[in-house]
């Protein structure tokens, strides 16, 4: 099986969806002539053409009304957002307008777009390339949020996010773009929306976690196996709808969670799923509900040490999971 | 390849004038959209109507903008104030009144917004939010889509001088010169956003002398002259449907109620500059305009009158008794899932 | 008039919890501070709360047969006096709770009637508001289970325990200072027999009888005794016949002039409180892994009530007379027979005496009272030929024979200690002759 990074993956599936269906238009800054700036649409200029993949002025607000625009007229838009980081200025049109044209029309007007947002830290890039976003989205009825973390999440979600006729927001981590590489299948096929995945069956613990956590996780939990320990890897691949039965199944069987993010923890996604744990798993727990985050600074610091100090990594994973253990 | 390769361009009108009788049943129109906006206003005061946004004194640049349009295949996004535009589009008084008075079987959104937000069940008129300007890069996403597929749609969108300062207009229009989208950008300037005067809200004159700024044309006509908006309008839709691009259309008007019913404008606006308004009526001045050219009697124009009083009775007591949706109902249509809303 | 939360109140050491037994005011009632509010039912003793103020009673929160943990609030209602500070020691009341006289009620402020802002800021009387109330579709109800309140347990283990009968207080943990893991609960579930589900168990010709409160009770406390405590026992046989005859001529004075009716029990409580004082590790208790010998002699006295076993406690009975001994005795039995016992009768017991041959026993093992360390029966006397020995010249004599059974603690007491006490007993018993003074 031919082995792919994530952002190839995610490449050859927009070009795959949009050689599928040709009312899916591209739009972002610098995703024409320059091809992307991380290359994810390197080529597709040349292949469909300026109406179809358009480099748009610097505008965030605009890109994302005009997604809004183009969905309820007949379009399946697949807009850009550079960075994360950018993500603010859009924020109404996304959260305030898309998210509501289905409910606010009474399922007259329906908005099939995918917004895609790399995000996310670990790449140097300071206070300004290294946010983490989910929050505001995950938090809004009427939106989808994904954050594949492998290559073959990563095409199975992006089509899924493509075929969607609701608003998806895409979180692709920055850091995994290039960092991962896995198993593609060349044939069509999709990841439903809303389902998490156990990348790693266990036992004695369950890691919640998402995104690059993912795979540091995983090195954790491999770390620790050597010692004895039994640890499962539940991989949350949607952000909203959360797979509430799937977190409460893994932690009710294995009786302790560890909730990975890189985000900062005050009302985040850790919160949410220590809630459901709370709601769901309670006289199954052996231990209380434990994070791991980031510290509660703004993401994150462009100097090494610090921004190394800021994010989780497998070694801060082990000693957490070592000391839930022992309780 | 692009489809606005090669159609030529004209400033001008290329269809025939407003006839006589289209202009009285264009007043026809002003006239009803005139008793219902002030029953609306009524019912507020009564407790029935939460919220209302008049449309007096914008009634005949409403009307005449949507007669230079074709609702069979054009685009219209409205905000709050586009009253009389939807009852040129076709919209029933009872349609309106379930909106105001939020009862079961609002066509625009079930009740769950504003009145006058949604979408319309019949032409493709939508209004999705009442935060001032997202409606221009979301038109702006509609021209480019028709633009890209090559039909010749036009998209009209309506936004107000207050709505001229937000960063989302900047952007849209900055796009849409760009690719020279087909659409017209209509402003209704009635010189307040809410208490706000046009001075306070931007530096030059007139709104439409930004368009030079966005490299498409800006006009400024008088909202009170049916035929003049009618005229402007045309020469906008004409050009777009050309693929020349957008214009910018701003019509000058009085806002004769205070921003909505819950606005007091005695408190920023002085008595002079109040009672002036009453010289900027459209409906007085289009009934003028028309007896003047002999093309309505006066007992034609009671009539009228008496006819519109009557509608506007009948369709309240309708509504007025109707049901409120049911509680259930608010659940549906969060997401395309069926299970999401409410669990 | 302010309204008033009332909480059930702490009351009894180691009671923790009470049921609520019966309401006997209603809400809308007008009640009178310290008028009875409502009987609970306590481990130890059936009680009246009184009402902490007078007002009406506006709500009840529990009802008839609820178990509830002690601080509670189990009834709401509207006081008369302007600041109202609950009988126990509970939180304090809220602020929304104080009267406008207080300094916090002119900061909260009141709702003025008819003053509504409209959508976008304006006045605007919505008249819609006379509609029923929107119905909301149900939240996804939160789990709820057992709460056994069990400290350093977990929920999970608090829950596989209750769900294999796992006793948690036999467990040794193996987690973090000793707690008991999931996988310890789990481990002692997998060597433990399988009970039987009652349906299994019954066949149509049997009756099933719902056991009262009392007697849940009473059978909790049983099957924590006996599970925790490993149980050893003695008896020696105790020649009373000089008792009886003391008895026999000293009983009518004793009615005449002290209104008490003398039995046995207080002559068996004068020698076994005056043995425990010289082995006091017969009157102890293993408390968290340590024994703990306790310094009063506190002699709990097991009465058969209407409603069931009982055990009200004579204080400090070491101190006291014959004389003294049996009033305590006629009295506390009084109230334990006439269910008019108060909290203080059954506090304290630091041993337990059970007069089981009041009906005819002749042998016993009785359950410890938890969490005490032994418990003696006296059995019945009865008349047998005994062999005496005078002068190495051997006779058969009847005599009044009555056996005193011990059972105890075998944690804390071994044998040896067990048979001195006894004897010091027995000694005691058979020094008494008919003209004792005592």
């Amino acid at each position: 099986m031919p082995e792919q990074t994530v952002i190839e993956a995610v490449r050859d599936t927009m070009r795959a969806e949009m050689r599928r269906d040709e009312s899916v238009i591209l739009l972002g800054e610098d995703v024409g002539l320059r091809g992307g700036v991380f290359l994810a649409t390197d080529g597709f200029i040349e292949e469909f053409g300026e109406d179809r993949v358009i480099d748009t002025p610097l505008a965030e607000s605009l890109i994302c009304g005009l997604a809004l625009g183009a969905a309820v007229n007949g379009m399946r838009p697949l807009a850009e957002i550079q960075f994360a980081d950018f993500v603010w200025p859009a924020i109404n049109q996304l959260v305030g307008e898309a998210a509501r044209v289905r409910y606010g029309t009474n399922g007259v007007k329906t908005a099939p777009m995918t917004i895609r947002v790399p995000y996310g830290g670990g790449v140097r890039g300071g206070l300004y390339h290294s946010q983490s976003i989910e929050v505001l989205f995950a938090h809004t009825p009427g939106l989808t949020v994904v954050a594949p973390a492998t290559p073959y999440d990563a095409k199975g979600l992006l089509a899924s996010a493509i075929r969607s006729d609701d608003p998806v927001i895409v979180l692709e981590h920055k850091r995994t773009y290039r960092l991962v590489k896995g198993e593609v299948p060349i044939e069509d096929y999709t990841i439903p929306i809303g389902r998490a995945e156990i990348k790693r069956p266990g036992s004695e613990m369950t890691i919640v976690t998402y995104g690059l956590m993912l795979h540091y996780a995983l090195q954790a939990a491999e770390t620790v196996s050597e010692q004895g320990l039994d640890v499962e890897v539940l991989d949350l691949r949607t952000l909203r709808p959360l797979d509430a039965d799937a977190i409460a199944e893994s932690v009710s069987r294995t009786g302790k969670v560890l909730i990975v993010q890189e985000d900062t923890p005050a009302v985040s996604i850790s919160s949410e799923v220590a809630a459901i744990v709370g709601e769901r798993c309670f006289f199954d727990l052996d231990g209380p509900i434990t994070r791991l985050t980031a510290p509660e600074l703004p993401p994150m610091p462009f100097s090494p040490l610090q921004e190394a100090a800021f994010m989780p990594s497998p070694e801060k994973i082990v000693a957490a999971i070592a000391k839930l253990a022992e309780l | 390849m692009s489809a606005t390769a090669n159609k030529s361009s004209k400033l001008g009108t290329t269809s025939p004038p407003l006839s006589g009788e289209r202009l009285v049943e264009l007043y026809r129109t002003m006239v009803l959209s005139r008793y219902l906006d002030e029953r609306v206003w009524l019912l507020n005061r009564q407790g029935k109507a939460a919220i209302a946004a008049s449309a007096q004194g914008h009634e005949a640049a409403q009307v005449a903008c949507i007669e230079a349009t074709d609702p069979s295949k054009d685009h219209y996004l409205t905000y709050y104030r586009q009253f009389t535009a939807m009852m040129a589009l076709g919209t029933e008084p009872e349609e309106m009144l379930r909106g105001f008075l939020a009862k079961d079987g609002d066509p625009m959104s079930a009740a769950r917004q504003f009145p006058l937000h949604g979408a319309h069940p019949r032409v493709d008129l939508f209004n999705f939010s009442n935060v001032i300007a997202t409606q221009l890069p979301q038109a702006a996403g509609v021209a480019l889509a028709d633009q890209l597929r090559g039909d010749d749609a036009v998209t009209i969108v309506f936004f107000g001088d207050g709505a001229a300062s937000q960063g989302d207009t900047h952007e849209a229009m900055n796009f849409a010169g760009i690719r020279k989208l087909p659409i017209v950008f209509f402003c209704e300037n009635n010189r307040y956003a809410i208490s706000v005067p046009l001075n306070k809200q931007m530096a030059v004159d007139t709104v439409a002398s930004r368009a030079a700024g966005y490299g498409f044309p800006g006009v400024q006509v008088d909202g009170t002259d049916v035929v003049a908006v009618y005229e402007a309008t045309q020469a906008a839709v004409n050009r777009a449907r050309a693929g020349d691009g957008p214009t910018l259309i701003e019509a000058s008007v009085e806002r004769l109620q205070p921003h909505t019913t819950d606005d007091d404008h005695t408190r920023y606006r002085s008595p002079e500059d109040i009672a002036q308004m009453a010289n900027k009526d459209p409906v007085k001045i289009t009934s003028e305009t028309l007896r003047r050219r002999d093309l309505l009697t006066e007992a034609e124009d009671e009539a009228i009158h008496a006819e519109a009083k009557r509608r506007v009775n009948v369709a309240t007591d309708t509504v007025d008794a109707e049901p409120y949706p049911d509680t259930e109902t608010m659940f549906d249509h969060v997401t395309s899932n069926r299970d999401e809303g409410g669990s | 008039m302010v309204a008033f939360k009332i909480e059930l109140p702490h009351v009894g050491e180691s009671v923790t919890e009470a049921i609520i037994g019966k309401w006997l005011k209603s809400p809308g009632e007008h009640i009178e501070k310290y008028d009875p509010l409502v009987e609970v039912i306590t481990d130890k003793v059936n009680m009246d709360v009184p009402a902490p103020a007078s007002g009406t009673l506006t709500k009840l929160l529990a009802a008839e047969g609820d178990t509830v943990p002690m601080g509670s609030v189990i009834a709401e209602m509207e006081t008369d006096e302007a600041n109202v500070r609950g009988d126990s020691e509970s939180s304090p009341t809220p602020a929304g709770a104080k009267s406008p006289g207080s300094p916090l009620a002119g900061r909260i402020g009141t709702l003025v009637q008819g003053a509504n802002v409209g959508p976008t800021g304006g006045e605007f009387l919505d008249t819609s508001l006379s509609s029923p109330e929107p119905g909301t579709r149900p939240a996804t109800a939160a789990s709820s289970g057992p709460d056994n309140g069990k400290q350093h347990f977990s929920p999970v283990v608090t829950r596989l325990a209750a769900q294999h009968g796992v006793d948690l207080g036999t467990l040794v943990g193996t987690g973090l200072g000793g707690r008991v893991t999931k996988k310890d609960v789990l481990a002692a579930a997998a060597s433990a027999p399988p009970s039987t589900a009652l349906a299994d168990s019954i066949s149509a010709e049997d009756q099933v009888i719902e056991p009262t409160p009392i007697r849940r009770m009473i059978a909790a406390h049983m099957v924590r005794s006996t599970s925790e405590i490993p149980h050893a026992w003695s008896a020696v046989e105790v020649d009373v016949t000089g008792m009886v005859a003391w008895r026999a001529a000293n009983r009518q004075r004793f009615q005449q002039t002290h209104d008490v009716r003398l039995t046995y029990l207080p002559f068996t409580l004068l020698c076994v409180a005056a043995a425990l004082k010289v082995s006091p590790r017969i009157n102890s208790s293993w408390l968290d892994g340590k024994v703990v010998l306790k310094g009063a002699i506190n002699v709990g006295v097991a009465v058969a009530a209407p409603e069931g076993l009982v055990v009200p406690v004579v204080q400090s009975a070491a101190g006291s007379t014959l004389l003294e001994l049996a009033q305590q005795l006629d009295g506390v039995v009084k109230r334990a027979r006439s269910g008019t016992m108060t909290l203080n009768d059954v506090q304290g017991g630091t041993f337990t005496l059970n007069n089981t041959g009041a009906l005819g026993s002749v042998w016993g093992g009785a359950i410890i009272n938890h969490p005490q360390a032994a418990i003696l029966t006296t059995e019945a006397i009865v008349k047998r030929p005994v062999v005496i020995t005078e002068k190495d010249s051997d006779s058969v004599v009847v005599r009044s024979m009555m056996n005193i059974c011990l059972s105890f603690d075998h944690r804390i007491i071994d044998g040896a200690e067990a048979s001195i006490f006894l004897q010091a007993v027995r000694t005691g018993l058979e020094a008494i002759v008919v003209d004792t003074e005592f």
